[in-house]
């Protein structure tokens, strides 16, 4: 990326910021998850207050043909509230963990939004006209005096400013025992599956007082405990078929014509490890903390905590790709184990539909976030900052020195801040779009039109 | 380990060198095992898990605070000081200790 590049490469500019300027973050200002629809026109997120906060881009402005429609604010509402499970003595947090848009059907938006328990379908629609003209009211709803009502006449439509409306339409409550980590729309767009630590479970989006379990992992004794769910994704194209991630580094791939209990997996995706590299930290590190199917649905890609893997579906016995996302974090892994950095969860999103392209992204810390072009095998580190925002300039790279003399320009590990973590991305479907949260702002870049 | 064998001592000397030059997270374990000697046998494992699993949990028994309030018919109930906010312990928690969880009534700031 970084220098003169082919006609390929994208160089990377600011283009909006949202969020508040100040350093003290509320909780529930935090950032939780961020999601483009379909047609990338709109852009959702979810934070740790259990609000989500739909942006919908600008219609191309014929003067301003150097860059894309800006995001702006066009619906938001207060999906979950805390709840306090009684009998239990559980507390149920609000945070929203994840939001799936359904295919566009008619004019109404429909998504799915998920706290740690319960999953929403809300139906955002728009309002831009009223009926005018009642015989019995006035146009302020007071009821008219029936003795002035001489004339019958009958109401129209009239335009009216832009309303937009969001209601849940379901709720699919009381499935899960363990906290919800994913939600994914089967390409059936009838089903979708919502996975906890140790269960899976498929829905039908019309019915919401029954569910399907699709896969168990829980031991009969806890105490046997050793492997957790941390992601689950339907492929794109067969509708039939869903991976599964766990906290070991392993995935499974199911098929759910094979049985209707899933627990028997039809290939399962594991990298061998030598065993004389073992430590303490392996097992956590390998822990996958997101799994995604590329658009064909011919390969995956995993995110554990210090690189993102490429696999084959058909070859289960080793990734095709490994980036090292963050390496020279493997000597402080101590003192990550100590913050429970360690156990940030990263997300990892492969780039829109454009077919020349092919790069994968994920989040790091210090507000950076990294790019793997797949075809060039080049990387990029970058940084979401306000110190950056001059739109239409191309973001500078950024580089960390893992040790030894700190070059200019450089930044050292020990000087990173842990606090300023990017775990959450998105790439608008079909341009070079993305989106970039950071703990309590949202990031977009374009790349520099020509 | 025969202190008199100086090769076979180099060997392993060279082994811990080779093991410090070759894994970094063998010295961060190093390290990590220093400061926690009780730290569980088993790698990564169910104890991390069963701590995740257990998320959100309050412990405040009913049971506990009603038998409590009996026995203490005339005695105010110890509250918790102000600034604690884990309510465990010999301390019985009353419903008013427990964080009320309200909805955010202020709109995000993304949309501001």
């Amino acid at each position: 990326f970084p220098g003169a590049g082919g006609g390929n490469d994208i160089q990377w500019c600011f283009s909006q910021v949202k969020g508040a300027v100040d350093d003290d973050v509320a909780e529930a200002d935090i950032i939780s998850t961020v999601e483009f629809n379909h047609s990338g026109e709109l852009l959702a997120t979810g934070d740790k207050g259990g609000r989500v906060v739909i942006f919908q881009q600008e219609q191309e402005n014929k003067t301003q043909s150097h860059s894309r429609g800006e995001y702006n604010v066009y619906s938001t509402f207060q999906s979950h509230e805390p709840e306090f499970d009684y009998l239990k003595s559980l507390e149920i947090e609000e945070k929203i963990n994840k939001i799936r848009w359904l295919p566009q059907k008619n004019a109404a938006q429909f998504l799915l939004s998920t706290n740690d328990k319960t999953i929403k379908l809300w139906k955002i629609s728009e309002r831009d006209k009223r009926p005018e003209g009642y015989n019995l009211k006035e146009e302020d709803g007071r009821y008219r005096d029936p003795t002035t009502v001489t004339t019958l006449r009958v109401p129209v439509f009239r335009p009216m400013d832009l309303m937009v409306e969001a209601s849940p339409r379901r709720i699919f409550a009381n499935a899960h025992t363990y906290h919800i980590n994913s939600i994914s729309i089967n390409s059936d767009y009838e089903t979708y599956l919502s996975a906890d630590d140790l269960r899976i479970n498929l829905w039908h989006l019309e019915i919401t007082d029954r569910s399907f379990n699709i896969v168990d992992i829980k031991p009969a004794n806890m105490e046997e405990l050793t492997e957790v769910i941390t992601a689950a994704e339907f492929h794109p194209n067969s509708c039939n078929t869903f991976v599964y991630s766990s906290s070991k580094g392993t995935i499974r791939l199911c098929d759910m014509r094979a049985s209707a209990l899933c627990d028997r997996h039809s290939k399962l995706f594991e990298e061998p490890e030598d065993p004389s590299n073992r430590s303490f930290f392996s097992e956590i590190i390998s822990s996958i903390s997101d799994v995604k199917f590329s658009h064909s649905g011919r390969y995956m890609m995993t995110r554990d905590y210090l690189s993102v893997k490429i696999w084959d579906l058909n070859m289960e016995n080793r990734p095709v790709e490994t980036y090292q996302v963050h390496e020279y974090l493997r000597s402080k892994l101590c003192s990550l184990y100590e913050n429970d950095c360690i156990f940030d969860k990263f997300e990892c999103c492969w780039n829109g539909s454009d077919r020349q392209v092919l790069i994968v992204m994920t989040g790091s810390y210090n507000n950076f976030f990294r790019m793997f072009d797949r075809n060039t095998k080049r990387d990029i580190t970058l940084e979401a900052s306000r110190e950056n925002n001059k739109p239409r300039t191309v973001l500078k790279p950024r580089k960390v020195c893992a040790s030894g003399k700190r070059k200019k320009d450089e930044i050292s590990v020990d000087s990173l801040d842990f606090n300023k973590k990017i775990l959450h991305t998105a790439w608008h479907p079909k341009e070079n779009i993305i989106a970039v949260a950071t703990t309590n702002n949202l990031y977009i870049f374009q790349d520099k039109m020509n | 380990m025969s202190a008199e064998n100086p090769e076979s001592a180099s060997a392993e000397e060279q082994k811990e060198m080779e093991d410090k030059v070759i894994s970094p997270e063998k010295v961060e374990e190093a390290k990590l095992k220093a400061r926690y000697p009780h730290l569980g046998q088993k790698p990564g494992g169910s104890d991390f898990l069963r701590k995740r699993l257990q998320k959100g949990q309050k412990y405040f028994d009913s049971g506990d605070y009603n038998m409590a309030k009996a026995k203490m018919k005339n005695k105010q109930l110890p509250t918790a000081a102000p600034d604690k906010t884990e309510v465990t312990g010999d301390h019985i928690p009353t419903p008013q200790d427990l964080p009320q969880r309200k909805p955010s009534l202020v709109a995000s700031k993304l949309a501001g």
